[in-house]
Formats: structure tokens, sequence, C-alpha cells
């Protein structure tokens, strides 16, 4: 019985802390709101986030996209040729790359790369009373470190997942067409016949927008929230990836089940 | 004008449940360096956090001024800041700044100078710690005393009215401390600002400081001029000041019978 009572309680505290962390996450989410004209006013601190959270993330992005569209290409044309509609390689692989994973796997490298920058480096800002200091200047850390963040993030975001279904489309390309041999033509003909510009595109731009704005909050929350300890920010960081990635697979259920179905 | 620009009255506070202060009263006055003593983990800095409105004390309040500062809004709060200036234990450089950018960083964010005359205030400040030579540095490359002094500046950069310092001595070189025990003292006197000093160090601060709080219990144990306390004959005080190992503060941390614990 005791044992029974102990789990219930591990339970019950552990929803609580999840809850309390969901709402201090909204917190700072409205602040970040309330503080971000502040930011605006000198962009350039976002210009340079942007540069650290979307261009340095570019290469991996490219990489990764191109050899994701050669594997669509590879995998989308053995199945097809099987039925015999080997020119709709062009349309599975720009659907499966717009509409899923363009924002998906762009999420989660999102997450890998930029989210744990952004959650170590606030952390040991925190763990070097970098931000009391800032505090005690009369600065809002939230105006001057954390905003900037939060817009690169949702600016970046929506760019690296078009620039990685674009890549992707190119890897497909280049091995259904170049190196297998499916017509040029067709695998562009049936894509711009069958990819709609609102029902696909836009649909796959919203979700990288929502998956944008949960990485970048979550690395932020979790970077403001490290305790200020080696182990703390280590933590912190690992925290950023788990709960960013599964967060990115879940939102992505509920969205693709709202767009598409 | 009131002579005490700050002062903590009937302040209580607490971490969790347990008060880390009960009921403290200190006042510090203008244009004079204070310091607070006692020993780690007594809630020295807690008691600047306090002052900067970082935290909020249990009951009790901090003026500054006249104003209490857990009461003022975000504004209000803002406009205490400006007048102080804060010198972190290990300095709390912006590491992605320059030495330069650093100290530029509060006028940056608090004024619309050209840059030309932020140039000038910024190596003027620099000039004043004894690093104007130093100002295209990185912060990883300056020394512990080096950092301090930067942040020293910085904490200035914006003439504040009160000057808080927290442990500016700890892991300095001989040295480095002489440097920074001049620098506390005559910064004082030439902005006309205040000054408390957190520490623990006791040859340094008896030299320089004009009154001292001893922190001990939750409470202040002590209080007075060098002079008074040095011929204090609280056992505490005596305790502290002639670093003897045992005394009111025991050398051992409270724990059950030796004798048990090794299973005699």
């Amino acid at each position: 019985m005791n044992n029974i009572l102990n789990i219930l309680e591990k339970l019950g505290a552990s929803a609580r802390s999840s809850l309390s962390g969901l709402g201090s996450c909204a917190r700072l989410f409205l602040l970040t709101m309330i503080y971000s004209s502040d930011s605006f006013k000198r962009f350039n601190l976002t210009i340079k986030e942007i540069y650290f959270t979307g261009v340095l993330s570019l290469v991996i992005i490219i990489v990764s996209a191109f050899f994701v569209g050669m594997v669509l290409g590879l995998q989308g044309y053995y199945t097809l040729e099987k039925y015999g509609s080997s020119e709709a390689i062009g349309v599975l692989v720009a659907l499966a790359l717009v509409r899923e994973l363009g924002p998906v796997v762009t999420a989660l490298l999102f997450a890998g790369r930029a989210g744990t920058a952004i959650t170590a480096e606030i952390g040991l800002m925190k763990t070097t009373e970098q931000l009391s200091a800032m505090e005690m200047m009369a600065v809002s850390p939230i105006a001057r470190i954390v905003a900037p963040r939060f817009w690169a993030g949702m600016i970046s975001m929506p760019i690296l997942a078009t620039i990685f279904s674009m890549v992707g489309i190119l890897g497909g390309y280049f091995i259904a067409v170049l190196i297998i041999g499916v017509d040029d033509g067709a695998f562009w003909s049936q894509m711009q016949a069958n990819v709609d510009f609102h029902n696909d595109i836009v649909d796959g731009a919203i979700k990288s927008i929502v998956f944008g704005f949960a990485c970048t909050l979550i690395a932020l929350y979790q970077g403001l929230v490290a305790p200020p300890t080696a182990e703390g920010v280590s933590r912190a960081t690992t925290k950023t990836v788990v709960i960013s990635s599964l967060s990115v697979l879940g939102l992505d259920f509920v969205l693709t089940s709202f767009m598409f179905v | 004008m009131d002579e005490n620009l700050i002062s903590i009255n009937n302040l209580s506070f607490g971490y969790g449940k347990e008060l880390l202060h009960k009921d403290i009263n200190m006042q510090f006055n203008r244009g004079k360096v204070s310091a607070i003593m006692g020993g780690s983990g007594c809630g020295k800095t807690t008691i600047l956090r306090l002052i900067g409105g970082q935290l909020k004390p249990n009951s009790g309040n901090v003026t500054v001024d006249g104003k209490v500062v857990h009461e003022q809004g975000r504004e209000g709060l803002r406009n205490i800041r400006r007048k102080m200036g804060m010198l972190f234990q290990h300095g709390a450089l912006f590491t992605d700044l320059s030495v330069y950018e650093n100290v530029a960083f509060p006028m940056r964010e608090h004024t619309d100078l050209p840059e030309n005359v932020i140039k000038d205030l910024v190596l003027l400040k620099l000039n004043a710690v004894g690093l104007r030579g130093a100002h295209k540095k990185m912060p990883a490359e300056l020394s512990g005393g080096m950092a301090r002094r930067v942040a020293l500046a910085r904490a200035i950069s914006l003439d504040p009215d009160i000057i808080m310092y927290d442990e500016p001595f700890a892991g300095l070189d001989p040295i480095s401390m002489a440097v920074i025990c001049d620098l506390i003292r005559s910064l004082n006197d030439a902005l006309g600002a205040t000054s408390i000093i957190v520490t623990h160090d006791v040859a340094e601060t008896f030299s320089f400081a004009d009154y001292i709080y001893f922190l001990a219990d939750g409470g202040v144990a002590a209080e007075g001029s060098p002079k008074q306390l040095l011929a204090s004959k609280l056992p505490f005080v005596k305790q502290f000041i002639h670093s003897e190992k045992d005394g009111p503060v025991p050398f051992h941390a409270e724990a059950p019978s030796y004798q048990s614990d090794l299973s005699l």
C-alpha cells in the first residue's frame, strides 16, 4: 500500500512540476513579448543572433537535406517503379519534404545545434553572474539576451526549413534524374501539378514557425532555469534536446492531423 | 538631506523556511566606505542583492534614498539601480564583449552619448583603474586581478552614487589586492559615492573602511569603526579579527559524537 502511495506521490509531484514549468515557460514568453519592443530598437542584436543560430546552421542543414533527398529519391524510386509510376518520384520527394521532413528534421537539427548553444550560453552567463550584473545595471536580461535570441530563432527556423526542402528536392533530383535516369520533364511537371501552394507549402511553413517557436522557447527557458553549476548547465543542455525533440514530434502529429486530414 | 543613503530596517530574509537574516538593522552613511564582514555563508552577498532589489525580504525593508526598494515597480527599480554600481566576486564581465565594450555597455544602454564622448569616457574610466592599455583585450585574456579592475571600471562608468563590492579581494595576489584597496578608497572619495564592501579579509578592510558590520547567526553581531572593533572584547569579533580557529564559531560542523560515528 505504501509503495502505491509513494508511486502516486512521485507521479503527482512530477505532474505538478511539469505544469509549473509550463507556466513559467508561458510567463517567459509573455515577458519576452513585453520586452521585444526594447530589443527591436537595436535590431543589430537580433541580426547577430540570426547569424549564430541561422547562418552557422546552414552547413548541417544543407548537407543533411541533400542526403535525406537522395535517400527519398532512392527509396521512392524502387517502390514507385513496382507500380510503373516512377515519374511520380518528383511529387513524392517534394511532398515528403515540404509537408513533413523539411520542418521536422530541420527542427530536430535546429534543437541539436542552435538550441543547445542557446541553453549552454545562457546557463553559463547565469553561472558567471553576467545576467545578475546586467540586472544590477538596470538592463533587463530579457530585453538584451532573451528577446533577440527568441526572434532570431523565429526568423531563422522557417528559412532553414525552406532551404532544407529545396536542397532535399535537389538531392532527390540528383539520384532520380541524374543517376537513375527518370525523365527530367516528368520529375518537375508532376511536382508542379501536384504540390499545392496553400495546402502544402504554406502548411509546411506554418509547421516550421510553430517548431521554431517551441525549440527556441524551450532552449531559452532551460538556459534561464539551469542550476548555476557545471552539472546543472550540462543537464539543461540535454533537457533542451530531449524536450525540444519530443515537442516537435508531438506538435507535428497534432498539426498534421489538423492540416492534412 | 538624510545622512543615511541606505537603510536596512528590521529585515528578515530566508531562501526556504529557515531565515538567513533575522530582524537586522544597518545604516550606510553618505560618502563613507562601509564593510559587511562575517564567515562564509552568513548572508553577506544576500544583503547586497536585497539592496539591489534582486531579492525581496520576508519582512522589514531596505530603503535607498528614502525609497523602499522592494515596493518599486519596473521603472522605480530601474531608477534606483541606475544610481548603483556593483562589482561582482568574479567580475562578471560579458565574455563576448571586449574590455572597451564592457565598460561602454552601461553608457550605450542608458545614454545617447555620441561615440567620441563614449570613447573618451571609457578610456578615462579604464585609466582610473590603470588598464587603459588593455582596452582592446577580451575578458579571457585578462588575469583575475585585471578582470576585477575592468569590472570596477564598468561599475563606475555612469558615476554611481552607490558602489557595492562583493568579495573584491577574493583570490587576488597581494599586489592586486593593494591596488583594489587603494582604488576603492580613492574612487569613493573622488566620486563622492557611498561604498559597501562585502568581505572577510580583515587586514585590508580594517585599513580603509569607515564603518564595519559583523554578521553572525542571522544578525548583526557587532558594529563600529575599525578602531572600536579592534578594541572590542566580544568573543566573536576577537575570534574573527585574530583568525582563531575555534571559539564562538566552532571548528567542527554540528555532528553526532565522534565515538558513535566511529562505532567505538
